[in-house]
């Protein structure tokens, strides 16, 4: 862990996004393709192929109709905190070429395309999938070279690439608040393309430390969980829903292997937790 | 086996044969440290010359380093100025010089921006903060770029035919030793070791990487 620069004071950048809004339009997939430069193929049809910042999964229920609900949970990457909050994150931890590090005045989880040379340890380690592994050039059709996003490098064959929370945007907001003399940036002034894209502003962002940003008090709600909570990986990125089988669906257990199935007695107090 | 011959004294001849192999070794030696210091640079790196050749102390005299050289709103920095930012002086000649002739004939006149060749370009994958350092540090232009703003012409740019990138990153001196010249050594070490001794931290990766 390096030292803090003295002037900086930690933030916590993180995301909640409120299932019971999504309509899984995928605004916010399209945005993030075009403000992060992620490359495409010309055949999308196998998905397993397809590289993406974020991903809009659809869940639902197992049950045959009328009874079927149905849930999209838009999945960027989680920037773990890791277990006691000190950045020991899945991946950072096991990659051997310090590629993927934690940053520590915003928490996000930095990836260094020039540094990664592709073992793709990062993705075995990461539960989320939230990582992608360039197996082949970028090719950008006709002229779409000259809309590339500059603030964003273009990645080659054989590095592994994810969300960065629209780093860049922080850099750009620190610049501006800069150069009119201030220290801080406002809630507004940094904001991922994701939550930007959204039509029904089902993604919010924000410093989760700071009791000002609308983060704070969504991501303290009864409503909030996170995925996989089991693994203590602590993401940052906090769900809203009503509905006690996508919270069931979220953070799923092996037949037996929930502790609600091990002490029923306790049951009601771990799924308030 | 042969501990025997071992202990023998080495006869008069072989000692002789020894400066042989030392003067040869010596020849080897002065030829690839001729080669590794001379000749790889020069054949390393292309020259070329500016489009046209800007005088930066006539120009100090008159105005700062930010009529030109300046921030915008957003808190970008413009870098080198456009043709519109020379043209509100240089729509026509200010002086005698060749230089400027040159410039109005064949930029302004034709409407063309002038293909300067910046010499600290990072690399693409490098987030660099004007403001952060400018504004933020309050740090002069010449503690990173030299005191270019009492240079009378242009020095040549240098490029890396292996990567593109201009001799500045690396820097003049081979064995980066000594303090940055002509704004030299711009590379990733360069910005760690002033951090750490300014800010007590090199910093975090995505601090300067994109």
């Amino acid at each position: 862990m390096t030292k803090q620069a003295q002037h900086t004071k930690t933030k916590r950048y993180g995301m909640v996004i409120d299932l019971d809004r999504c309509t899984g339009c995928g605004a916010c997939m399209v945005g993030c393709y075009a403000e992060n430069n992620v490359p495409f193929r010309k055949d999308e049809t196998d998905k397993m192929l397809s590289l993406n910042w974020l991903r809009v999964f659809k869940v639902d229920n197992g049950k045959p109709f009328p009874d079927t609900e149905v849930c999209y949970i838009p999945k960027p990457c989680m920037q773990c905190d890791g277990r006691h909050m000190e950045g020991h994150s899945p991946c950072v931890s096991v990659c051997p070429a310090v590629a993927t590090d934690y940053d520590e005045p915003t928490g996000v989880v930095s990836q260094i395309y020039t540094r990664c040379f592709g073992c793709r340890y990062c993705m075995a380690a990461c539960p989320y999938h939230a990582r992608k592994f360039n197996w082949w050039d970028p090719v950008w059709p006709a002229d779409m070279e000259k809309y590339l996003n500059p603030d964003v490098s273009v990645r080659m064959r054989g590095v592994v690439e994810k969300c960065s929370f629209c780093y860049h945007r922080y850099q750009k907001a620190r610049d501006k608040a800069y150069v009119e003399g201030r220290d801080e940036i406002a809630e507004n002034e940094y904001q991922p393309a994701c939550a930007e894209a959204c039509p029904t502003r089902a993604i919010t962002f924000g410093d989760l430390h700071n009791p000002e940003h609308e983060v704070y008090e969504l991501s303290r709600s009864k409503k909030a969980f996170r995925l996989l909570e089991k693994l203590n990986t602590n993401p940052k990125v906090y769900y809203l829903t009503s509905k006690s089988w996508v919270r069931r669906k979220a953070d799923n257990y092996l037949e037996g292997e929930s502790p609600a199935d091990r002490k029923p007695a306790h049951k009601a107090e771990t799924a308030s937790h | 086996m042969s501990t025997q011959s071992d202990n023998q004294p080495v006869p008069a001849e072989n000692r002789a044969s020894g400066w042989v192999i030392f003067v040869f070794f010596l020849i080897g030696l002065i030829a690839s440290l001729i080669s590794g210091w001379i000749a790889f640079p020069n054949l390393l790196y292309s020259t070329q010359q500016q489009p046209i050749d800007f005088n930066h102390k006539a120009h100090v005299a008159q105005m700062d380093c930010s009529s030109c050289h300046f921030f915008r709103d957003d808190g970008s920095f413009a870098g080198s100025p456009t043709l519109d930012e020379c043209k509100s002086c240089h729509m026509y000649p200010m002086s005698n010089d060749p230089d400027e002739q040159k410039f109005i004939e064949e930029y302004v006149k034709k409407d063309k921006e002038v293909p300067w060749l910046i010499y600290a370009e990072q690399p693409p994958c490098v987030f660099f903060s004007h403001a952060a350092h400018v504004k933020g540090a309050d740090m002069e232009c010449r503690t990173c770029h030299g005191d270019i703003g009492q240079s009378t012409s242009l020095r040549e740019y240098q490029e890396n035919r292996l990567t593109g990138y201009s001799r500045d990153i690396w820097g003049y001196s081979m064995l980066r030793l000594g303090e940055a010249k002509h704004g030299g050594r711009h590379k990733m070490n360069d910005c760690a070791e002033c951090h750490l001794k300014e800010t007590g931290s090199k910093g975090d990766c995505f601090q300067c990487h994109k």
